[in-house]
């Protein structure tokens, strides 16, 4: 792992005791971002792609927990500090945008307040300093009349407007990351174009590395580095996105690629994956993806791939390097 | 093409309003006025026999509306609706005209009684109908197999409850169930958006393959282009309860006309790294309730002008069309302002 990197996950490893034993969520997960840097994270539902950005801001609710694992920020480990210390990191260091805007606001505070509290709790500044901010901040997003709508309570922004407000509050003390997930999933195609130039605007001016979350393979190509591509808790391929699209390596992701309907190439028939994810009680032996892969052999059976280079990516497949 | 066949389903200038005034005590007491939100307001479209006909928009675009307004969940405050050349929308209609048209729901979760096995979900369109003959239990038993072998499923997943399944298997008992009646027209009121995009591919090539298998004609609605682009014949663009474009698919997705044609198409995020320069999509889908004058698109429309404001445009047919008959409701399109889409 190279030396810059801000953010490095290695082993990680979420697991969630049951009566029926322990199921593992997020297995062996290893990654990194640089400064500046988007990687994104995609997969299809119950991947484990949310429970890695949750574990690396701490927010894996009980009875889940880190089984294994290190995440370090800035060469400084955090997994393992305690709830207060890691609650100063997250906000500060740290930001955080989910998918429904609505729930991440508080209904009974006017937005204005909302900044305030964030930017006096995590930076020194005074209440007007930090208002000046918070208006700066709304302005940066791209909020007309920011003077105005500081005023204003969530309910009375439509959704684009309360994801750019949600933008804003994780952007409010500086952090040197942004976990986003899935922060364009709940809005219309037209917003989520604009709030895709707002992320990639954001982090190109000031070099804020992003963790962006998404089931989205369009919202990805549009806007990471790379991308890591999870499948049943663990990532299968990571790599340069245009790499991944367009010459992927692992068995799923080139079925992941192939059934995704495009508007410029016409396709009789998308070329699909039967089956689907395995459920958590029942992740299959050696690879997690032989039953549904079609040029599964003997090895994939019984041994567990980990990530080799293959071509300008690496996957996790016997294939690439029997 | 030859002559072109009598449409399958048609719907003339159709609207449905709802009344969302404030209740009459507030009315009174804060002289607020009643409110009229106008979710469909003049649509009008044919669908062939056979044919898949898509219809796109944002959400609050109508086009569930739409969708509800056809098989009789609402009735139009105005217009006709009209299958195979008969009325359906009137008092009087006969219900059993509806009998030959079925809907799938985008929410495969909701849409299936949880209490119920997915044999009996999928066999109750045939003991309820009460026309035609009726079948006796083996009967049932062995269509219901039938059906559920169709839609890729095995016959003994019959016995099993719905939340046995993942959503994509719902989604195939959802269509089992609709297919039991034996409908020429299905209504898919985004049936793949909760989907994962793999199971999204599978459902997608299982409804294109029954249509070829068995005649359906398909009225899909989606908010997702590639999606429409991919299963869709024709495609009607609606915005703020109008079509504004309306193309056979391979000419809306290749020329769009109306600004907001062009300006959906710019804004889908694109897996072929072209790199294309986006112009920045301005502004938001305005209040249903209070709708802009004239064409409800010009605040976003860069290539507004006075008329534009003043005059709602029609569907009309689009000058030099020369690839497939174009229909486009727009001011700048029909006096031929409109700068040509920059490739």
């Amino acid at each position: 792992m190279s030396a810059e990197a801000l953010l490095e996950v290695e082993g990680l490893r979420v697991e969630f005791p049951t009566r029926h034993g322990t199921l593992v969520a997020v297995d062996g997960v290893s990654l990194s971002i640089a400064p500046g840097e988007v990687l994104g994270v995609v997969g299809e539902s119950g991947a484990g792609k949310s429970l890695t950005g949750a574990a690396v801001i701490g927010l894996i609710d009980p009875p889940g927990r880190i089984g294994a694992g290190e995440v370090r920020l800035a060469g400084r480990r955090i997994d393992n500090l305690p709830a207060d210390a890691l609650r100063r990191i997250r906000g500060r260091q740290i930001g955080a945008v989910f998918q429904d805007p609505l729930t991440s606001l508080n209904p009974l505070y006017t937005v204005g307040r909302q900044l305030v509290e964030t930017i006096t709790t995590h930076l020194d500044l005074t209440a007007g300093e930090a208002r000046a901010r918070a208006l700066c901040l709304l302005a940066e997003v791209g909020i007309p009349a920011p003077e105005q709508r500081i005023e204003h309570y969530p309910h009375q922004f439509s959704g684009g407007m309360r994801q750019r407000v949600v933008i804003a509050l994780a952007l409010s003390a500086k952090p040197r990351l942004i976990i986003a997930d899935e922060p364009t999933t709940a809005l219309d195609v037209s917003i989520q174009a604009q709030i895709i130039a707002l992320l990639k605007r954001l982090c190109r001016d000031h070099g804020t590395a992003v963790m962006l979350i998404t089931h989205d393979m369009g919202v990805i190509a549009e806007t990471a580095d790379r991308v890591a591509v999870m499948y049943a808790g663990r990532i299968v391929e990571i790599g340069p996105v245009a790499e991944v699209i367009h010459r992927p390596q692992h068995p799923y992701t080139r079925g992941l690629m192939g059934s995704i309907p495009s508007i410029v190439a016409e396709r009789e028939e998308l070329s699909q994956i039967d089956g689907a994810m395995p459920r958590l009680n029942a992740i299959p032996t050696g690879c997690a993806f032989h039953p549904r892969c079609p040029r599964v052999f003997d090895r994939c059976r019984r041994e567990r791939p980990e990530l080799m280079p293959a071509g300008a990516t690496s996957a996790a497949c016997w294939l690439v390097n029997p | 093409m030859s002559a072109p066949p009598p449409p399958l389903v048609e719907l003339i200038d159709v609207a449905r309003h709802f009344d969302v005034s404030p209740p009459w005590l507030n009315r009174l007491l804060e002289h607020q006025p009643r409110a009229r939100l106008r979710a469909v307001d003049g649509v009008s479209f044919a669908i062939a026999r056979g044919e898949t006909f898509g219809l796109v928009g944002e959400s609050g675009c109508g086009k569930s509306t739409v969708a509800r307004l056809i098989v009789g969940l609402y009735r139009p405050t105005r217009g006709e609706i009209r299958y195979a050349g008969r009325r359906i929308d009137a008092q009087g209609a006969n219900p059993a005209e509806r009998r030959n048209m079925q809907m799938i729901f985008q929410d495969p979760y909701a849409s299936l009684n949880p209490r119920w096995r997915v044999a009996d979900i999928v066999a109750e369109p045939l003991r309820t109908r009460r026309d035609g003959e009726r079948l006796d239990a083996p009967a049932i038993e062995a269509r219901v197999a039938g059906l559920l072998e169709q839609v890729g499923l095995a016959r003994a997943d019959g016995v099993k409850f719905p939340h046995q399944f993942s959503g994509g298997q719902r989604q195939r008992v959802s269509i089992a169930r609709a297919l039991a009646g034996n409908p020429a027209f299905l209504v898919c009121d985004e049936p793949t958006s909760a989907l994962d995009v793999s199971v999204q591919a599978q459902v997608l090539n299982l409804m294109r393959r029954l249509q070829q298998d068995l005649g359906l004609t398909f009225l899909f609605i989606s908010h997702n282009l590639a999606v429409v682009h991919h299963i869709a014949d024709r495609v009607g663009v609606m915005y703020l309860g109008r079509i504004v474009e309306l193309s056979p698919t391979r000419r809306l997705f290749a020329e769009p006309l109306h600004p907001y044609t062009r300006m959906l198409l710019e804004a889908v995020p694109d897996l072929e790294l072209t790199g294309k320069p986006r112009t920045a999509v301005a502004g938001e889908v305005p209040n249903p309730l209070e709708p802009p004058s004239g064409c409800a698109f010009h605040p976003r429309c860069p290539f507004a002008d006075a008329r534009c404001r003043q005059e709602v445009p029609l569907l009309l047919p689009a000058p030099e069309a020369a690839s497939g008959r174009a229909l486009v409701a727009c001011h700048a399109v029909a006096e031929g302002r409109l700068p040509p889409e920059r490739q």
